[in-house]
């Protein structure tokens, strides 16, 4: 057996240092760290390894094809994200971005589902210390929901991975399909980290309440390893085409009203979730491989754009469009690669997302899906409308807020500058993806049609934006916040057990009464003296059939008997009553046993 | 020592050449559009102008519908605070 260390190990176990050293040289080492990981990563040829065997189960790495382009993804936006954040002192963030980043990588290259599911629950959790780290009320409150939403898909994903290791006698991780109630419970698990609706409320809950830089990284990695599990687990569940349409169409409307620019972000990072979704769903060559490219070029753009509007929040405190305005008088800079990240998103012509996105629209189109291929159309219409338009129009123009901040830092601006770069590489020079792509590439996005069609869709998108803009139509941004499915669990729950309260905690008071008074006290009685009790018992069943001279002296015996069981000895039953009783108890035993 | 200000983009008269630009553009494109060979997958979409109109439509179409829908989500920032 060749040996190997698991890329993953790299970050996490590496990350377990990061406490240990100080100023620039932990900032070289966290800057190493996902070059290493890397070398370590190219140094493993192209298998499935078995690495230990755990309760009789073989625990596997494994290295193909797919699991490669979002490995690579992640490493980069690492990196990325780390030069980004090279001001932060924020120990805990550090290390908690760390076993995040390595959890992800972790999940990509998981071979078995008990491995992946450790991996799974660890970037749960240190997405939790992401969010928390910022400190705030908010963050606080937030984190903690996130984790309870997370800790509750991971148990649905557990008990799906155990219900399936029991039926296949397997725990390989490999196409799963949607077929019998494991596979059901495994896709509910996994559509939670995808956001997929109605599940989704976490994202635009959480990830707009950590840090600037902790955003960055959280934006990156959960979604897309979801989207890697969806897409080696359930590659053509038809299922996902509808789920993965409403997710482009639907955060639209909400980025249009949302105040909040990183939570706009947020809506627009479920909008290209949803995409992949789509191709996902779709299941051909042409739109998986479109998927993959696109969760690819989306940790790129997302992130470029979650590190533009972060950069202003950081140079000016708020994140809030109708706080801002005018930047580009002293922003310049990050306005250049806000509008890189602006035009990748909505796949503008040499952007990245043009060579990309368009692939799963295709495929739609391929396929001959009319609905599918209009809504992806006016998802994408709206994507450029309110990304690409909306949060560089409001940071950067709109009316003067009179701010005027410096430049972003160095370090923000080296780490957008190299995603922007590599937003236009993508899209001038798609070839280079696409080689790593998990099926061959025959798609070819530069053509006449194609370019003319997609300027048109965006600048007529543009056209309506100004036009609704001029005529004043368009809704002003407020300080307003608006309800999402999370509400259900934020407002609708305690609702409800404030209604519900009242008539259940009666019931419970009275089932209290029986279970915990009444029914102990009975037991406790009868148990002092059985005799006594089951003497009470036949006594007062037998009290009809007495003669009217012995029911008087029966009575006053039991009543005796009932006043002080405890105490009182009974006088000994005589010999013909006792026997009697016996017998009695033998004969309902031998019914009871012959007839059953 | 401070930096002079830009503002290219409070001048009327740029705002003019920059729209005038983008209109011309945008004339340009819609006139190619009648010329270039289109692959389309379903007929339609392979119509002159379907993507121009469908753009614009669609969302002038999605801020008419979030405009509506508005009154029914929106709440004050501090809605979930206890």
């Amino acid at each position: 057996m060749i040996s190997m260390f698991p890329p993953a190990l790299v970050l996490i176990i590496g990350a377990l240092i990061i406490p240990f050293l100080k100023g620039r040289a932990r900032s070289a080492y966290m800057l190493i760290l996902p070059v290493v990981a890397f070398f370590v990563l190219q140094s493993i040829p192209e298998d499935t390894y078995g690495l230990m065997r755990f309760l009789n189960n073989d625990l596997s790495l494994r290295i193909d094809q797919l699991s490669l382009v979002f490995g690579y993804a992640f490493i980069l936006i690492t990196f990325i994200g780390t030069i980004y954040a090279l001001h932060v002192k924020d120990l805990g963030e550090q290390v908690a971005s760390y076993v995040y980043a390595g959890s992800a990588l972790g999940v990509v290259f998981a071979g078995d589902l008990i491995s992946l599911f450790v991996f799974w629950e660890l970037l749960t959790l240190s997405a939790t210390f992401i969010i928390w780290s910022r400190g705030s009320k908010a963050s606080q409150g937030a984190g903690l929901r996130y984790l309870m939403v997370h800790i509750f898909g991971g148990v649905i994903l557990l008990a799906g991975i155990i219900l399936r290791v029991v039926q296949t006698g397997s725990t390989e991780f490999g196409y799963i399909g949607l077929d019998t109630l494991s596979s059901y419970l495994i896709l509910l698990g996994f559509a939670i980290n995808a956001a997929i609706p109605p599940l989704h409320a976490w994202l635009v809950d959480a990830y707009p309440e950590a840090s600037i830089t902790g955003t960055v990284f959280l934006s990156a990695f959960t979604t897309k390893t979801a989207i890697y599990v969806l897409a080696r687990g359930f590659a053509g569940t038809e299922l996902l085409i509808v789920l993965g349409a409403i997710m482009t169409v639907f955060p639209i409307f909400f980025a249009v009203l949302e105040n909040d620019l990183r939570r706009v972000l947020c809506y627009s990072l479920i909008n290209q979730v949803g995409f992949m979704v789509v191709g996902i769903g779709i299941g051909t060559a042409l739109a998986l491989n479109g998927a993959v490219a696109h969760a690819f070029a989306d940790v790129l753009f997302k992130s470029l754009l979650f590190m533009a509007v972060g950069a202003v929040m950081y140079r000016t405190g708020t994140c809030k469009a109708n706080e801002l305005g005018g930047l580009y008088k002293t922003m310049p800079i990050t306005l250049i690669f806000c509008l890189v990240g602006a035009a990748s998103i909505s796949a503008f012509p040499l952007f990245s997302a043009f060579a990309t996105k368009s692939m799963i629209i295709s495929a739609t189109g391929y396929e001959q899906m009319t609905v599918i291929f209009l809504l992806l159309l006016f998802a994408s219409a709206g994507v450029f409308h309110h990304a690409g338009i909306k949060i560089p129009y409001f940071i950067f123009f709109a009316h003067d807020s009179g701010k005027r901040p410096q430049e972003a830092p160095p370090n923000m601006l080296i780490a957008m500058g190299i995603a922007a770069f590599l937003c236009i590489f993508i899209g001038v020079y798609p070839k280079t993806l696409y080689s790593i792509l998990p099926y061959p590439v025959h798609y070819v996005p530069y053509t006449p049609d194609h370019v003319v069609s997609q300027l048109l869709l965006l600048f007529c998108a543009s056209l309506a934006f100004a036009t609704l803009m001029i005529t004043r139509y368009y809704p002003p941004e407020l300080h307003a916040i608006n309800l999402d499915t999370d509400w259900f669990y934020r407002r609708g729950v305690p609702r409800l057990i404030a209604l519900a309260g009242t008539p259940l905690s009666r019931l419970n008071e009275r089932l209290g009464h029986a279970f915990l008074e009444v029914l102990p006290r009975s037991l406790i009685w009868f148990g002092q003296n059985p005799s006594a009790a089951l003497k009470i018992a036949v006594d007062t069943v037998l009290m009809p059939f007495r003669s009217e001279s012995r029911k008087a002296k029966a009575k006053k015996e039991i009543n005796l008997a009932k006043a002080s069981s405890a105490t009182y000895v009974l006088r000994p039953w005589s010999i013909g009553s006792a026997m009697g009783s016996v017998t009695l108890f033998l004969a309902a035993y031998l019914l009871f046993y012959y007839l059953f | 020592m401070k930096k002079k200000e830009s503002d290219f983009f409070d001048r009327p008269k740029n705002l003019k050449a920059m729209a005038a630009i983008l209109i011309a553009a945008l004339i340009g494109l819609l006139i190619f559009d009648f010329f270039v060979h289109k692959h389309p997958f379903f007929g339609w979409d392979g119509l002159p102008t379907f993507y121009a109109f469908y753009g614009f439509v669609g969302c002038v179409l999605l801020v008419v519908i979030a405009k509506n829908i508005r009154p029914f989500l929106k709440r004050e920032e501090d809605y979930y605070d206890d």
